[in-house]
């Protein structure tokens, strides 16, 4: 790793970050501003997280990577070799085995502990955008918890749709104070963020945005008393490990319309098959991953 | 007898040398409409926007009385105090209805946002005081799913009303709510706020230029030149009896109503 100094950043921008971190993290869900540096990756590449990562990572870390619960797709292969090169650190596959998780659009299915941080990428931070492009209003209605606007989007979607659609990126209240937009994750980690053992970073690196959940924070996703919050998910068991509390993938598998339902968790997956748990589409004498 | 809703006393306002409008005194009571007429210039708008907490005035006094009887020096207000009786208590009618709508937002959007804003959390209750609403300013009941960009003007500006109004808040400001209207559309407008006036009781500060409007609304007017208010009283007698010269000029340029 020479040439670099530790984890990439030099010192100075790591404890810019820092100070943001500490100040999002004593105020919960509020966006807290940071000079976001350029990183040797394009904007949308989860360059935010990336920049939270290696303001937190000691050397003593495991840094597991994952976009849409994947560990083998393209973004989270360089992030992890990016970071085992430039801070020398040890990387895992393994949700348990993690001391830091950087993700993009998902929370890992297996509970997280009060040792672990997890890493949002960011693309958009800004909850009210949508209906109010104005960055100084918007900052006044945080600042005031003006949050109508918020529901009038619900209650567009229930007009248009009969039910709130939105199923990524779904608003969330953070400790009855900041509304706060929990990246595009599926609506169904939302629940996830709740009361979460672990500290959870938010970085959004085009827009300069930091904000956190500190561990065991009160986290609710807006709704109406008569439409409550539902985080659904495809009413299928997995096809490979025969989960039924996971959040699934749907796979397209030949060219005559066949699919298949898969945890898009690959990690825990794997870990259920590896114990045994088959679904109806598993190979009988499957080889298993490590 | 109830104490007065509004108490403005030599409010003033300038524009760098400029006046906008100057030694403006007045008390509104609970219920009362007052109509402030005056050609284009003469600062009716400056007047209501100071008013609303819109614009910062450079002296006097606005006393606002709220509904627990407490009250508001509204040019001393917080950004927060102001937004709060915005929304709790007052209501804004612009004259261009894009000012006080979302013309993206459905008109059931529209109606439901400012019950949104305090705290309303269920959706049925929302869109059946919607669906009123629409039905009390003759929208059709299925246009609620519609956006008001699809709308005529004149509706509109009755779904800016109707989104004004179904807080039930204590105090409107209009500022020319029948203007860029066509007669027959500003007539049909003016029936509806009549109707909306007397049976809500409402109290409210109606600027206008149009002395139809004052006539049918307003208990008492002010009228302003220059930005100076030159005469005041009740609406049929300074319509009727005009002693000041430039109301005379006024009442006598219109074709009478
Ligand atoms: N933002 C501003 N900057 C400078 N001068 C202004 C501004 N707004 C208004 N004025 C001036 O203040 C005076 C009063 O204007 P105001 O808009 O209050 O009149 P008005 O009675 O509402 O007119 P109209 O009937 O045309 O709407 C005018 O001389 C106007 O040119
Ligand atoms: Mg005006």
């Amino acid at each position: 790793m020479s040439g670099y100094n530790f984890a990439y950043l030099d010192e100075q921008t790591k404890r810019m970050i820092r100070r943001a971190l500490l100040k999002a993290v004593a105020i919960p869900g509020y966006q807290v501003p940071f000079a976001s540096r350029e990183m040797p990756m394009p904007y949308g590449w989860g360059t935010g997280g990336v920049q939270v990562t290696a303001a937190c990572l000691v050397p003593e870390d495991t840094l597991k990577v994952i976009d849409q619960g994947a560990d083998d797709t393209t973004n989270a292969v360089s992030i992890r070799a990016f970071f085992a090169r430039v801070a020398d650190i040890a990387t895992t596959e393994h949700t348990r085995d993690a001391s830091v998780i950087q993700t993009r659009h998902r929370i890992p299915e297996a509970p997280l502990r009060e040792d672990q941080i997890l890493v949002f990428q960011v693309p958009i931070p800004e909850p009210l955008r949508f209906l109010e492009p104005r960055e100084t209003e918007t900052r006044k209605m945080h600042a005031l918890e003006e949050y109508g606007l918020m529901h009038v989007r619900l209650y567009e979607d229930i007009a248009r749709h009969g039910e709130i659609a939105k199923s990524y990126a779904y608003p969330v209240r953070v400790e009855g104070r900041y509304v706060m937009d929990p990246s595009p994750i599926p609506k169904f980690d939302n629940p996830k963020l709740d009361d979460c053992p672990a500290l959870q970073l938010f970085g959004a690196g085009r827009e300069q945005r930091i904000y956190a959940l500190p561990p065991y924070t009160r986290v609710e996703s807006l709704d109406f008393e008569d439409y409550p919050f539902k985080a659904s998910r495809p009413d299928h068991p997995c096809a490979l490990c025969g989960a039924r509390d996971s959040y699934l993938d749907e796979v397209v598998i030949d060219d005559a319309g066949g699919r298949m339902f898969v945890c898009s968790d690959t990690d825990y997956c794997n870990d259920r098959r590896a114990a045994g748990h088959r679904g109806e589409m598993a190979a009988p004498f499957e080889e298993m991953p490590e | 007898m109830s104490a007065p809703l509004l108490e403005v006393d030599g409010l003033r306002k300038h524009y760098g040398r400029r006046i906008g409008c100057a030694e403006v005194s007045f008390t509104l009571w609970p219920g009362e409409v007052m109509g402030i007429v005056g050609e284009s210039g003469s600062g009716k708008s400056t007047l209501l926007s100071c008013l609303a907490g819109h614009l910062a005035s450079d002296g006097g006094q606005i006393l606002y009385r709220d509904r627990s009887g407490h009250a508001h020096a509204v040019a001393n207000l917080s950004e927060a105090g102001r937004r709060r009786l915005a929304r709790e208590e007052w209501a804004y009618v612009h004259q261009n209805p894009r000012d006080g709508l979302r013309m993206g937002v459905s008109a059931g959007g529209n109606v439901g946002e400012p019950l949104m804003a305090r705290g309303q959390r269920h959706f049925g209750d929302i869109r059946a005081a919607a669906l009123d609403w629409l039905e009390r300013v003759e929208i059709a009941q299925d246009r609620i799913d519609d956006v008001p960009r699809d709308f005529s003007g004149g509706m509109q500006q009755r779904l800016q009303i109707a989104r004004s109004l179904v807080n039930g808040p204590r105090l409107v400001f209009m500022d020319e709510p029948t203007g860029g209207l066509d007669v027959s559309v500003q007539a049909r407008l003016l029936d509806l706020l009549r109707g909306l006036v007397r049976d809500l009781g409402l109290s409210a500060v109606i600027v206008t230029h149009d002395l139809a409007v004052v006539r049918l609304l307003a208990d008492r007017l002010m009228v302003m030149q220059g930005g100076y208010v030159v005469e005041s009283g009740l609406t049929d007698q300074v319509l009727d009896d005009p002693q000041h010269a430039y109301t005379q000029l006024l009442v006598s340029s219109v074709l009478q109503v």
